[in-house]
């Protein structure tokens, strides 16, 4: 069973029905039991990172989570991922879960194409890095969909896959059971479907 | 690199697909979960439902087909019609939709795109912009494209972007369903005004159009909606066309 954790940030239809389609038992939840109970972990999450980070404080999850992801794989998506890391510059200075090392930085001073828009929205191609059981129903270069302003640095160590945006974007980072993605599987038609199904095999 | 958008547009009335022509003149077209269906499996990037309803009822069955739609279909669900309050964004989003459009709502309140962006944050929330030639300046016309507000068209939608609006749809109703091209005049006033990606709409005839629009900077995506629902033109046609042609596609 994969605990959706429920902590009141974005919006949890489309990641309940793409798992639903897939045919894996998901709950949305916000319960410490129900989440220490599932063999996985997805942790999504739209807005803003310091938000994001008080209202995961407020609800009591941050040490069942940061527990949770030493014992069975967990996936952060977006905001979620960015949570993983140490610590975020989106508005001032957040500190993050630490799971994995790294920091989340503003997108748009980094970026070198004159052109280039920030919040970086639509569909990018995923290159794989290093290979990881995480992408066994995915090929290189198959495109997935993002929706972001800031983006993870400094972690070069744990990144799978990248997306070029006139920079290579952190795309999916891993350390230990720990996953992210900064696009939204559940929003990438099929590509991101097979990515949910490869992390439910896990 | 990001790819260009292609993305239909279902305009819909009392549980139908309708496309107008020039904004009236509605003709029945189809049924809209298995159009849906269809250009997702055609290879769509994103689709747009804007309801053109004005009854409760209709209301009500435009957010059943949008449940059906967001549960079997996972690309980006942007929508449009009738979002006036907050509440209007909340009752869609929580339907599945993933982005919400305003226009005549963000008209009426100013407050509303700033409201919306606070809460659910700017890429969620799309500026629908009905413009039209006046006494040679881009208007924004309110009402589905019925009532002229007077109003600047690029000093509106430059401040809408600074209000939070995550995203432009420009609708040039000078070039809406005219076939003929985008209003790539309008589409380049606009594009140097803002900085947040910019949906063209309005005009599409034939996939040279799209060629054209996408050799202008600035314009993320194409819109359309006549051309593929009488499938004049597939979406899978169109994007390997424009993939041949250099422009970054995703099929």
């Amino acid at each position: 069973m994969i605990a959706v954790i429920d902590y009141g940030v974005g919006n949890l239809f489309s990641l309940r029905s793409s798992l639903k389609s897939l045919g894996l038992e998901a709950v949305v939840t916000a319960d410490p039991a129900v989440i220490r109970a599932a063999d996985r972990v997805i942790l999504p999450g739209v807005g803003a990172f310091g938000d994001a980070r008080e209202k995961l404080t407020a609800a009591g999850l941050v040490p069942v989570v940061q527990a949770e992801a030493a014992r069975k794989p967990l996936l952060g998506i977006c905001l979620g991922m960015q949570l993983l890391f140490d610590k975020s510059y989106e508005y001032g200075e957040h500190q993050g879960l630490g799971l994995v090392p790294g920091t989340v930085c503003p997108l748009e001073p980094d970026l070198t194409g004159p052109s280039l828009k920030v919040p970086q929205i639509g569909w990018n191609a995923l290159q794989i890095l290093r290979d990881d059981p995480l992408f066994r129903y995915v090929k290189n270069g198959e495109y997935v969909y993002y929706v972001h302003s800031y983006y993870a640095k400094d972690c070069t160590e744990s990144t799978l896959a990248v997306s070029e945006y006139s920079i290579p974007v952190t795309g999916v980072v891993r350390s230990g059971k720990v996953y992210g993605t900064q696009f939204h599987p559940e929003k990438s038609g099929d590509t991101g479907l097979r990515l949910l199904k490869a992390f439910a095999e896990l | 690199m990001i790819t260009k958008r292609i993305i239909p547009c279902l305009d819909v009335r009392n549980g139908r697909v309708v496309k107008g022509v020039n904004f009236e003149g509605v003709r029945d077209v189809a049924d809209p979960v298995e159009m849906a269906r269809m250009y997702n499996a055609a290879g769509a990037d994103e689709l747009v439902f804007y309801d053109i309803t004005a009854s409760f009822e209709g209301r009500a069955l435009f957010t059943d087909i949008l449940t059906r739609v967001a549960s079997e279909i996972f690309i980006p669900l942007t929508v449009g019609g009738g979002i006036n309050t907050l509440e209007d964004f909340d009752r869609v989003l929580k339907c599945g939709a993933d982005k919400v459009s305003v226009n005549s709502g963000a008209l009426k309140d100013p407050g509303l795109i700033p409201a919306a962006a606070q809460r659910y944050g700017s890429q969620c929330v799309v500026l629908s912009a009905d413009v039209k030639r006046v006494d040679g300046q881009f208007r924004v016309f309110a009402k589905g494209g019925r009532e002229d507000t007077g109003r600047d068209a690029l000093d509106w939608i430059a401040e809408c972007v600074a209000n939070g609006a995550g995203e432009i749809c420009l609708n040039s109703i000078d070039t809406d369903g005219v076939r003929e091209g985008f209003d790539l005049e309008m589409l380049d006033a606009v594009s140097a005004r803002v900085n947040v990606p910019i949906i063209a709409s309005g005009g599409a005839g034939k996939k040279e159009d799209f060629l054209e629009l996408f050799g202008h900077k600035g314009i993320d995506a194409g819109l359309a909606a006549g051309i593929f629902h009488q499938k004049l033109l597939t979406i899978r046609e169109l994007k390997e066309y424009l993939a041949k042609n250099g422009v970054e596609m995703r099929l």
